[in-house]
């Protein structure tokens, strides 16, 4: 579920958005603060990178705006454009390949009716793929919102988007 | 604020009395009992014991390891006998919670196993579970039995009596040296001494040198690191402060991939209670040392884990490695003198320290000392972490504590050491947990991932897979790497699509060997393992593949997904 601070970021205008970007990058715990803990705390909180935020994170840091860019699209868990309320990871390393990830990740992409990562047409679900999620003792393996789901069949994996659908936004 | 030991101790001692007159209900919450739905379990136990009223305490501990069993329960009765149930279902705690804490009954059916007192009919000890028989815990002795959230808990099994011993009574050289007698090489693959590293640091200048901790972890397939870190977390922390005190060093880093949130939150709350109890900051337990300790998240990359490129991971900036010399002892974090570790290498140094370096060089084989820890996963019977001594077949892991293949087929392949590591085929399972015996057997036994698959997988198929890994993971900074990993990948499609071309292999084999020498880091350097490995192995499918345009095991049927991505 998003948090009400993403709900509210999604709907106020840049200025608002700015403000709350800069409480988040001040409100950082620290130490040690730099570009990449900056912008993994926007993403944390808002659940993507907007142009303000590189701007802010690059005033924020004394770094340019090239560098933020730089670091932003390194890392493939920094996404670009608002998610949509739910998001839906499946693992494609090798401990949940050899147990079945690939009809489990047909068996989503079915479901959401895409050919790859992104977001479903009506904008309910965002799907990212994932090298592991960690716990590949339980293989195969999803991650519905916050919830990881292990010996996930593509039945199982069926009911959790079917249960986001139902739930509807948010 | 400064405390001595023996307060700390006196403090963990009150709160362990106090537990013992109360029953005590445990639930393993890490990753994997999560995934296995734990969440769920746990909230049903609190609220039955809520609604119910019953003096209890229900805590949450890490990973026991059996993750074949998760959701994992255990009901401790006053008298301190632990009876533990797998495979919970949330509709079954209520009932549980009725039978141990209502109704005092020994144990109910299905009960998996017991530890301390008395034998109960039909319920096998703890350690007689086929997945624990023959287990040496050193770094996984608390996992699964303390709760992680608790310093006391950790202080009432002995926790920092090692620190305690070592500033109270030896200098920082009679550390190192400790260290440098266990044997210990590092678990983070490529198994170089850990005391001749820290040596390194030590003779730097200071007074600003860092300890990092690595736990990035990104090895599909290993989860040992963070299950320490969700599982005991503050053995690791006194290991941080242990090498921060034989090498000089002022201050430690934990590094943990973000998005893992259980790992990130047990450390960072043990740092906190840490410097509260006066463990760390200045002058640990009223001793002239002083050192502090952070964690620091990164982003997805798995490049990040290797030691340079973490370096500039914690400075914020792109992971990508560094050129060597000069190497991190000499100019590392932000420029000053660093020494990286493994979490399961620094988890490993308080029992040391504790114990004396020979006793730690007694265990183990003439080059591998101590234990190795493996994650077992895939397709075997029983997936999860193990500890056992170097030296152990593969065998004795796979067959012996995981139970062989599940579902009763047979072995095809283990995939070891990362996806980086090689694929031994199934006649290797005689080869002992060693470095150097792994090595030479093609494979690695890296930070202790083995994935099993049984025969349905194709060979061909599975290298393909990690293959995309380790190009999907490059970093791009040097070029026989960012576009060796690609051209491999092409080439490893086409074979599975069947349109492989004349002179495909030579072409990898050509790839391969410039990758192997002309890249910057580990990753393009051990690339091509993966593709050698196999084709050493599977020599016949791939050519099965390549010249019959068949897949023997009837996984390639031309229509394969490989997640597209690329680092943009
Ligand atoms: C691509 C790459 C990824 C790595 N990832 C990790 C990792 O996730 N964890 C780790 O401990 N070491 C990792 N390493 C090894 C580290 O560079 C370093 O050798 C290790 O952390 C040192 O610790 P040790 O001496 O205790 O083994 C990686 C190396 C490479 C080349
Ligand atoms: S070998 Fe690969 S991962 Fe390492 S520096 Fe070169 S491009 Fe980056
Ligand atoms: S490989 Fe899928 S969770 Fe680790």
């Amino acid at each position: 579920m998003p948090s009400p601070t993403r709900q509210a970021a999604l709907t106020t205008p840049s200025e608002a958005l700015r403000a709350t970007i800069r409480r988040v990058l001040a409100s950082q715990r620290g130490p040690t603060v730099t570009v990449l803990s900056s912008l993994l705390a926007v993403q944390d909180t808002l659940g993507y990178i907007s142009p303000q935020a590189v701007a802010e994170v690059a005033e924020f840091t004394h770094a340019s705006v090239n560098d933020v860019w730089g670091v932003a699209s390194f890392y493939t868990n920094f996404r670009f454009a608002p998610p949509a309320q739910h998001t839906v990871e499946v693992c494609w390393g090798p401990s949940c390949h050899v147990v079945g990830a690939l009809s489990l990740l047909k068996a989503v992409l079915e479901g959401l009716g895409r050919t790859g990562e992104g977001e479903t047409s009506d904008g309910a679900i965002t799907l990212k793929y994932n090298t592991c999620l960690g716990a590949c003792a339980q293989a195969p393996v999803m991650k519905v919102d916050q919830q990881l789901v292990g010996r996930a069949t593509p039945a199982l994996a069926s009911q959790w988007l079917r249960g986001l659908r139902r739930e509807g936004p948010g | 604020m400064t405390a001595s030991y023996a307060v700390l101790q006196e403090r963990a001692q009150g709160r362990q009395w106090a537990l013992a007159e109360k029953r005590r209900v445990r639930v393993g919450t890490a990753l994997c009992g999560m995934a296995a739905g734990a969440g769920a379990v746990l909230d049903a136990v609190r609220r039955e014991v809520g609604s119910l009223g019953l003096e209890a305490t229900v805590s949450e501990v890490g990973c026991l390891g059996l993750c074949y069993a998760e959701p994992l329960v255990d009901f401790q009765s006053p008298g301190g006998q632990r009876v533990f149930y797998g495979n919970v279902a949330k509709e079954q705690a209520p009932r549980l919670v009725r039978a141990h804490l209502v109704e005092g009954q020994p144990a109910m059916e299905g009960a998996l196993a017991t530890l301390g007192g008395e034998a109960l009919p039909g319920v096998p000890a703890l350690g007689q579970l086929p997945m624990m028989k023959g287990q040496l815990r050193i770094a996984l002795g608390n996992a699964g039995h303390i709760d992680p959230g608790s310093l006391e808990e950790y202080v009432a099994v002995g926790g920092y009596g090692a620190l305690d011993k070592a500033l109270s009574g030896m200098a920082p050289q009679q550390v190192l040296e400790e260290v440098a007698r266990s044997g210990l090489r590092g678990r983070g693959g490529a198994a170089f001494p850990t005391g001749v590293k820290w040596r390194f640091l030590a003779s730097s200048p200071g007074p600003v040198k860092y300890i990092l901790a690595n736990c990035e972890e990104g090895d599909p397939g290993a989860f040992n690191d963070k299950a320490v870190l969700e599982s005991d977390p503050h053995a690791l922390l006194e290991g941080i402060v242990l090498a921060g005190y034989a090498t000089g060093a002022s201050k430690g880093f934990v590094f943990v991939r973000h998005g893992h949130e259980g790992p990130i939150h047990r450390m960072r709350e043990a740092v906190q209670q840490a410097y509260a109890a006066g463990l760390l900051g200045a002058n640990i337990l009223g001793a002239a040392f002083s050192f502090d300790c952070e964690v620091v998240l990164v982003g997805e990359s798995y490049v990040s884990g290797e030691e340079t490129a973490l370096m500039e991971a914690i400075e914020g900036k792109r992971a990508t490695p560094r050129y060597r010399p000069p190497f991190p002892a000499a100019v590392g974090l932000w420029g000053k003198p660093s020494n990286i570790n493994n979490i399961k290498t620094l988890t490993y140094v308080p029992p040391i320290v504790a114990r004396g370096g020979s006793w730690f060089a007694s265990i183990g084989t003439e080059r591998s000392k101590g234990t190795a820890i493996l994650c077992l996963s895939g397709a075997v019977q029983r997936p999860g972490m193990v500890e056992v001594p170097m030296g152990r077949t593969l065998r004795e892991a796979v067959e012996g504590l995981g139970g062989g293949v599940a579902g009763g087929r047979k072995l095809k392949l283990l995939q070891t050491g990362g996806p980086l590591g090689g694929l031994l085929s199934a006649d290797k399972l005689d080869i002992p947990l060693d470095f150097d015996a792994m090595a030479r057997a093609g494979a690695i036994l890296g930070s202790g991932g083995i994935i099993v698959a049984d025969d349905t997988a194709c060979a061909v198929d599975l290298t393909r897979l990690l293959v995309a890994f380790c190009q999907f993971e490059s970093c791009g900074k040097c070029f026989p790497c960012r576009l060796g990993t690609t051209h491999l990948l092409e080439i490893m499609e086409r074979i599975c699509r069947f349109q492989a071309r004349p002179g495909d292999l030579e072409l990898m084999h050509t790839v391969g060997t410039q990758m192997a020498a002309g890249s910057l880091c580990g990753h393009g350097q051990l690339g091509f393992n993966p593709v050698q490995s196999a084709l050493k192995s599977f020599g016949a499918e791939f050519t099965a593949h390549i010249e019959r345009r068949t897949c023997p095991a009837g996984v390639c049927d031309g229509k394969y997904l490989t997640p597209e991505r690329s680092r943009r």
